[in-house]
């Protein structure tokens, strides 16, 4: 197993991708993606269904093991047959599109769970930082309730508050409002922006353009497996240079 | 598990107000509980008694009835026998089931793991028991396994009955094991993705988060595998325990009255009936509110 690269160190950049290949079969998805950031970075990947955002995040966290290239998580390669798969992915939180929350457990033993099982933290730290959690995510009062009782959109504020449970230092969210009828995609929002602003490294695959626009630092725009186009906001939606990603974004806008 | 308490029989609907205070009643009763109750009626014991004294009336018209006692009380007679003989049926169905669930939960496992011999291996014991006839099973056990079992410093007995009880449990164990892989297999790979992106372990995940959730999805088909076990234990008479079946024949054989083997037979229908119809009720049920909430 590999330990943390001890070289490393925050001022180089937290996550490094660098030529991600990756097929399903006959399809490749990826086909060599390349991508930096640093710490506190906040970053969308928007583009057409089936370009392969989703893929590209879940080889972050080693969800889906990549065919070739290298991503290094501070500095720890992911693409290594002996990399600790556990210890990577305490650094990395990930938030489904489908919540994914444990349906016999309550809200607040969502969040508890893995930092007690797997932290082998103590118990009643661990309550005290989860009832927190709830607060940060604002559902006081449903610490009790079953996944089945919420809304999708509290599910999902839940299924954050679960994943910050473990203190990661990147947070990568797949799509995760796509599920949510429009009225409840904008409190899940206003969590994932507090988190952002609160310095969170995150990664957002994410269909909501106007939330990009506000809250990325940088945008990357993919198709059919290659970063397209990437810029900051400002001048990405104003200024697109690539006719795919014009017509994408007047598809959308 | 806690759940929103659900208020049955509340209602201000003219037409449900004649039974609503039924209801109510049974619904507290059920909270009282802790799940559903069983709703046997007085009419399905009349239903059975019904049965019981059809067989009898025909055989009766059918006998010569001046000087022999009346099959009623040939039943009533024989009843200790017959009954000593189904509570054995009931024994070797209880302990069959706890040696198939035993073994067949450790199988069920072994059908998701991740190395391919322990898996091929697992699966090949369960297809191989779950597709045997349990009758051949029973005979291969009652003349495979030993009368007894020398330790050395001490001798285990062997008697029909527990070899035709192991004989019971392989098939049990194959269908224990295939609940188990079907169960974890049914639920959604996301329970899977989010445990691992959390950094739980394989060990932990199935532990703690897949299997508590398997439990409520085994548990109906599990029940009606005991039924059926319940009913197959009368396949032990064929090779010779004295259960009730075999009870049933030596009664009728000792009393030597073809009028009494109607009666008979149905008052072993009526036991079985009686054991196992609760069951499937119960199992109906578990079903059905599981249904809803997944």
């Amino acid at each position: 197993m590999t330990s943390p690269d001890p070289t490393w160190t925050p001022d180089q950049p937290i996550i490094q991708c660098r030529d991600v290949h990756k097929s399903f079969g006959q399809l490749e998805v990826l086909k060599g993606i390349s991508m930096d950031l640093m710490k506190g970075d906040v970053v969308c990947v928007i583009g057409p269904s089936g370009s392969g955002k989703s893929t590209f995040i879940r080889c972050i966290n080693a969800l889906t093991p990549m065919d070739s290239g290298s991503i290094k998580v501070e500095g720890q390669e992911v693409n290594d047959p002996r990399l600790d798969k556990l210890a990577l992915r305490r650094k990395v939180g990930m938030v489904f599109q489908q919540y994914n929350l444990f349906p016999h457990k309550t809200a607040l033993e969502n969040v508890m769970m893995a930092p007690i099982k797997v932290l082998k933290e103590d118990k009643r730290q661990v309550e005290e930082r989860a009832r927190a959690l709830i607060r940060k995510v604002r559902l006081e009062g449903k610490e009790d309730s079953y996944p089945g009782e919420l809304s999708g959109g509290q599910q999902q504020r839940v299924a954050i508050a679960r994943s910050l449970a473990m203190r990661p230092d990147v947070m990568l969210f797949d799509e995760v409002t796509a599920a949510l009828d429009p009225e409840t995609v904008k409190e899940v929002l206003v969590t994932i922006r507090q988190l952002a602003e609160e310095g969170m490294t995150c990664i957002l695959v994410t269909h909501e353009m106007g939330f990009a626009r506000e809250v990325a630092g940088h945008i990357y725009f993919t198709d059919r497996g290659v970063i397209v186009e990437h810029g900051p906001p400002a001048t990405f939606f104003t200024e697109a240079k690539d006719p795919r990603t014009k017509e994408f974004l007047s598809q959308i806008l | 598990m806690k759940r929103a308490p659900v208020f049955h029989g509340e209602t201000d609907l003219p037409v449900l107000l004649p039974a609503a205070r039924r209801l109510a009643r049974r619904a507290e009763r059920e909270r009282l509980a802790g799940g559903p109750l069983p709703r046997l009626k007085a009419r399905h014991g009349l239903w059975l008694l019904a049965i019981l004294l059809l067989s009898a009336g025909v055989a009766q018209a059918q006998a010569d009835a001046q000087v022999k006692e009346s099959v009623i009380t040939a039943i009533f007679k024989w009843m200790p026998v017959l009954l000593q003989g189904f509570i054995f049926n009931i024994a070797i169905s209880f302990l069959a089931m706890v040696i198939g669930t035993a073994v067949g939960a450790v199988l069920g496992l072994m059908q998701i793991s991740l190395l391919p011999p322990v898996r091929f291996g697992s699966w090949f014991v369960t297809q191989f028991f779950r597709n045997a006839p349990w009758l051949v099973l029973l005979f291969f056990c009652m003349f495979l396994l030993p009368f007894e079992f020398d330790l050395g410093f001490a001798t285990i007995p062997f008697p029909d009955w527990v070899k035709a009880t192991i004989g019971l449990a392989l098939p049990v164990m194959a269908n224990v094991s295939e609940i188990v892989r079907g169960a974890v297999q049914s639920l959604p790979s996301g329970q899977w993705e989010a445990a691992e992106s959390l950094a739980f372990s394989r060990r932990q995940t199935l532990w703690e988060i897949i299997l508590p959730q398997c439990v409520k999805r085994m548990l109906p088909p599990w029940m009606n595998l005991y039924a059926i076990l319940t009913m197959a234990t009368v396949l032990a008479s064929i090779v010779g325990v004295s259960e009730m079946m075999t009870q049933t024949g030596r009664a009728l054989a000792a009393e030597n009255r073809p009028e009494l083997l109607i009666p008979f037979y149905s008052f072993v229908l009526i036991c079985f009936f009686a054991y196992c119809y609760p069951i499937a009720v119960w199992t109906r049920r578990l079903e059905r509110r599981y249904q809803v909430k997944l």
